[in-house]
Order: structure tokens, then sequence, then C-alpha cells
């Protein structure tokens, strides 16, 4: 008759999935790219951070001398005092339910549909996210690609204006992930302009780490680097990301008469300058970047504080309810999932390097022997890019996507072989809205991590069998050159 | 057989004079054993409190069988509906003991995950199969169809602390304008 006790405890309670949902997580977005095209933010940078050079003294005292008033930093905030971005209210009227996220009072979703239709809307339609609370920064000054380089594995040299690509701001010695982040290269050198845009949940850890990091930059006899963050009288630059299959349509049909730019040639990982048209006139211009965190087609409009909601609107109107809607932090994260994309704070953290993350692939070649494989941490790195069967470091455990049977495995779920013993942990999982099964992704001990690999994982006590899969869950559909 | 249809009609007896909420298990046990060798009460006028259906502060509902000694447990309209599509459930293993606030199962949408305790203390004796093909069944039918499990209440009393469908309604619009 009576069995053993009741099941473990897996999540939480059903009263803390009513009252919000999914609240601890970080939604990062790679990709991003903005400018302070608009007319004042470069005169007037707010928030320069610091900068100076042994020989540039006077370039920086300058600089320095032009931002008088100067707020260094973004704003930071708490749980208790959240943040809103310039489009809460715009949530509020479209039924958006408000959750803590990143130090943002965030949308986990809409009242007008659940987190899979979301899902399914952006994978067949089109959706809008509001990101604004993500941080977005300029580098620049002569010395802001040697400076970037030296924080982060990306190859900037090759890069050419108007491209972007993700990266990770990295630890010293220990390579450890300290944020990931989309760069793109705005302007050539000699002057260098750099757009970069970092998660929100790591707002202070990255600006101190930017603002030492900057610091120390200044004490050599390195060229001058400039870093600030991009506001407007103290007011953030907006920034929403139009992602799904009618991305491209709609922002074209919302475009100024003046806004040449064809949709057609502008392929993913590209940036453009665009204006659209305004109920009230013509827009500042806009820096938009094909890219998104979806998986889709899609794009991420950096815009000018003064008018965010008023881009934000335009687009809703202009593309109307039949084929935009709103989506919030619940859809985001499983089509992310889908796509196999990192999620800061679960997937990656302070203590996992790019190559056991599976992100070895933001390494380019160039960075990684010679003079230039000077990055923070690369003395464990690229060790480890090279396995120990041919003579390198390798890594112990690997980031993996897997399947699971039966109860979706969430953060925090234990991998184990046959035999039960541990050999990795899910970091992120949920029932895929596209594929019906459930997708998760871990950490496993290197050499359970080829794809096929028949593992099980423990759900509520009770063993699950999944497998080892390649990523990402769903194929990815961006516009690229055929 | 018989003795348990008589133990039914005495359940429901005692129940609508209110004292089945009180008594003890070994009161009730008693009592029931005395009751074989009385002749049944029926009665259907003042039984509306104990059969009603109570909610949990979790948004779990549980509804007591006619005789009173089997609740059957699921996840209120409200919780179903903020929880969005159900697409996997985890149900009881039949003949397991709990108590009240243990869990008892867990509903998965693809935001969440989230543990079923049971309202009521006693012994699982059944688990509704049919979410197993069709979890789905929970959105549809929170209430009715989409129950998850059935369970022997050992401690009936336990209902009293819950909350009738008015005050969870009260309940969930207080939450909501939170």
């Amino acid at each position: 008759m009576s069995a053993s006790r009741a099941l473990p405890r897996a999540a939480q309670s059903l009263r803390t999935a009513v009252r919000a949902p999914k609240t601890n997580r970080l939604l990062p977005s790679p990709a991003t790219l903005s400018k302070s095209l608009s007319t004042k933010a470069l005169q007037h940078p707010q928030s320069e951070v610091k900068s100076k050079t042994f020989f540039n003294t006077s370039y920086a005292q300058q600089r320095r001398a032009q931002s008088s008033n100067a707020s260094p930093a973004p704003e930071f905030y708490t749980e208790e005092n959240p943040g809103r971005t310039a489009l809460y209210d715009l949530h509020l009227q479209h039924g958006g339910k408000m959750v803590p996220f990143g130090g943002y009072s965030m949308p986990v979703q809409y009242s007008d549909l659940s987190v899979s239709e979301s899902h399914h809307w952006t994978r067949e339609k089109a959706s809008l996210f509001d990101v604004g609370h993500m941080v977005q920064y300029h580098v620049e000054g002569p010395g802001a690609e040697a400076f970037l380089e030296s924080i982060t594995p990306a190859g900037l040299k090759e890069m050419k204006p108007g491209t972007s690509s993700l990266s990770a701001l990295l630890h010293p010695q220990t390579g450890g992930i300290v944020d990931d982040c989309i760069i793109t290269r705005l302007e050539e050198g000699p002057k260098h302009l750099f757009y970069l845009v970092a998660n929100a949940g790591c707002r202070e850890k990255d600006y101190k780490f930017l603002s030492s990091a900057i610091e120390k930059w200044d004490n050599t006899m390195n060229p001058v680097a400039q870093l600030r963050h991009l506001e407007h009288d103290s007011r953030p630059y907006g920034l929403v990301a139009l992602q799904g299959p009618l991305a491209a349509e709609i922002l074209q049909s919302a475009f100024a008469d003046t806004c040449k730019v064809d949709v057609n040639k502008w392929y993913f990982g590209s940036m453009k300058y665009i204006t659209l048209a305004l109920p009230m006139g013509e827009s500042l211009p806009i820096v938009a970047s094909r890219a998104g965190y979806t998986g889709e087609d899609g794009f991420e409009l950096s815009i000018h504080p003064s008018q965010t909601v008023e881009v934000t609107k335009h687009l809703l109107d202009t593309a109307t309810p039949e084929k935009l809607r709103f989506a919030g932090l619940g859809a985001r994260d499983s089509l992310r999932l889908e796509a196999g994309m990192c999620l800061y704070g679960h997937d990656i953290d302070d203590t996992t390097t790019p190559v056991e993350a599976a992100l070895a692939w933001i390494i380019p070649k160039d960075r990684r022997s010679g003079e230039r494989a000077n990055f923070n941490g690369a003395e464990t790195i690229i060790p480890q890019l090279t396995p120990v069967s041919k003579g390198g470091a390798g890594v112990s455990r690997r980031r993996v996507g897997l399947t699971v049977e039966g109860a979706p495995a969430r953060e925090g779920a234990e991998i184990v072989d046959a035999d039960g013993n541990v050999i990795g942990k899910i970091t992120s999982g949920c029932p895929s809205p596209t594929m019906k099964k459930n997708i998760a992704m871990g950490y496993i001990k290197d050499g359970m991590h080829k794809s096929g690999t028949e593992v099980q994982v423990i759900v509520r006590g009770k063993k699950r069998n999944a497998k080892v899969v390649k990523m990402p869950h769903v194929p990815s559909k961006y516009f690229k050159p055929a | 057989m018989a003795a348990s249809v008589v133990s039914r009609s005495f359940a429901r007896s005692i129940a609508s004079s209110g004292s089945l909420t009180r008594c003890s298990r070994p009161q009730y046990l008693r009592l029931r054993a005395q009751s074989q060798f009385q002749p049944a009460i029926r009665s259907f006028t003042a039984s509306a409190k104990v059969w009603q259906k109570r909610y949990t502060e979790d948004h779990e509902w549980v509804e007591l069988s006619e005789d009173g000694t089997v609740g059957t447990i699921g996840i209120s309209d409200y919780a179903a509906h903020a929880l969005g599509d159900v697409v996997f459930a985890e149900l009881p293993q039949v003949g397991i003991e709990v108590s009240k606030g243990e869990s008892i199962g867990a509903v998965e949408s693809v935001k969440s995950a989230s543990d079923i305790m049971t309202p009521v203390s006693g012994e699982i004796v059944e688990a509704n199969s049919v979410l197993e093909e069709k979890p789905g069944t929970i959105n549809k039918s929170p209430e009715a169809d989409g129950w998850l499990a059935k369970i022997k209440v050992s401690a009936p009393e336990e209902l009293e602390s819950l909350m009738d469908a008015d005050g969870y309604k009260k309940f969930t619009e207080e939450a909501e304008s939170k």
C-alpha cells in the first residue's frame, strides 16, 4: 500500500509560476548596433568613462572638457527600484505582464497571446521585442581597436565598418566570460568607432570591468580609447528587436522616402543607418543591424531616446496587428533556446571559457597564435582549443544541446551516464513549441559530448532518456547571400 | 461490500452534521465501526459546505466525493490560464501516502515547471492517465476533465482551512491588483 513519499520538489510552486514566471532569467541579446548618429550624442558624450594616454593627454583633456557634467556610468538599478525602458507605458497599454528582470521591469508576455502562441507568431509572422534594458556603449579613439582586442578575442582589425560579431568580455588569466556582447564597427581607423551591446543583468559588473580595463590601458603607452554609455540627456538609447519572416517587409514599408537602403542586399551580421517616415516627419538616423536572438531573420534598432516610443509605435502601426505583435521575455527565451543561443548567467558565466561554451568560433584564426593571441585569458583559452589527444590542454566539459524524453529538463537538472554517474548539468531547457519535444542545453563531460550520445537526465528524482544533439535545435533562417 | 455502502452513507450523514470535519482518524474509525449497526440516514440538504470545492493559495483545488472519503485534485482555471499551454503533466504514483503541502506532481508549460502540492493528506488512489497523452486537457478543462489525482483523504478537517470559490476569487483578484 503506502509507497514512499511524495515527489521531490522540482521547481517552483504553482503560485510562484503564476505570479511571475521566469523572473530570474537574464535574457541577453547578441546583436545590435547603434551609433550616436544622431545629432548631439557624439558631440556631447554624457558619460565618458575615462580616457587619456601618455601621448595624447591633451586630446583626452579636450574630450573630457567637452563632456561637462559627465555621468560616467549607466544607471544601476535594483530589484526594489527597477528601471523602466522608454516603452514601459506602451507595454502596459498592450497588456504587458511586467516582471523584474536584469534590474528592469520588463514584459514577460502580453495579454493577446500566450507564450507559445507568441513563440509561433515570431516563427510565422513577426514580433517586436523591447530590449532597451540592454546596455549600449561606444568605444572610440585611436586605441579603441587594440583596447577591445585586449579584452575580447574578436578579430576587430579585419572587421569592416558596418559589420558586427558576437564576442565576449574575458577575465584575465582564467579566460572566464565576464559577459557576452555584440561588437559592431561603425567607423574605420585611425579614429575607430565601435558599438558594443552587453547584457542588462551584467550592467554594473561590465561597467566596473570596462572601467578598470581602460584605466589599466591608460597607464601604459597605449593610444587613447574612450568608452561611453550611449545616452542623450541622461536617457539611454532605445533598443528594439524586430524578428520573424515578415521583419524585412515590415521594416521596408516603414522607411522614409529618403531612405534608400535595399533590404534585399542587406545581409545577416551587417548594419545600416536607416530613417523611418514617422507621422511627425522623418526620424533621426537609426542604427539597424540585421541580427537577433531568435534564429529568425530580423533587425535590431538602436533609436535616439527622444524617438524610441514614436519609432516603436510607427512599426506596430504600419505593420498592423495582423503581422506584428509585441513579444516578451517568455517567448524570447524559448526562441533563443531553439536557436541554440546562450543566456548569460545560465549557459555561460564567469567560470566558463569560450571553448567550454562551444563558442570557439568567436575566436578567429588570426587571434589564435602570434602576437594577436594576446587577449585576456589567452594563456588558458588557446591551449584549450587543441584537444588532449592532439597534445593540447583540451577542456573537461563542453556545452551541448540535448533532447529529453518525457518531462522537460530545466536548469540545474543533472545529466547521468548509464551507470548513474553524474556527468553534467542542464543550464537551460524547455519544451520546444516548434519541435514539440523537450530541448535543453547544458555542460557535459568531455568525451560524452558527441551528438547521438545517449544519456539520462534527472527530473524530479526520475531518470529520463536524453540524447546529445547538434545545435541549433531549430535551423536558423538568417538572411545571407545566396 | 455492504459495509462500505453503509459506511459511505454514514460518512455522509455525519458530514451533514458537521462532525466528520472535527473528528480525528481514530474517532472516525470507531464511528465507522459503530455505523454498521445503525441505519443509514440520508440527507442531501445541509451537505454543501463539505462537498464544496476548495482552493489553496497555490492554486490547486480539491473536491470531495459524495461519501467524503476521496478528494479529486487539480489546478484552478486561473492558474491554467496564467501558465499557458501545459505540455507535460507529472502524475503521482498510485499508492503513495502524502501529507498536506507535499508535492504530488508537476505541470510544465513552455515557460515554467510548477509543482503541484496536495491540498490534503492521504493516499493517492488514482491519477488521471488521460493527461499522459493529452496534457492540454488541463487547459481545456482545468476544473473538471483536467483533474490530476484522486486522494483517499485521511484528515478531512484539513479542508476547513482552504478557501471556497468566493474566497479564492477574491484572493486571485487581490493578487492581480498587486
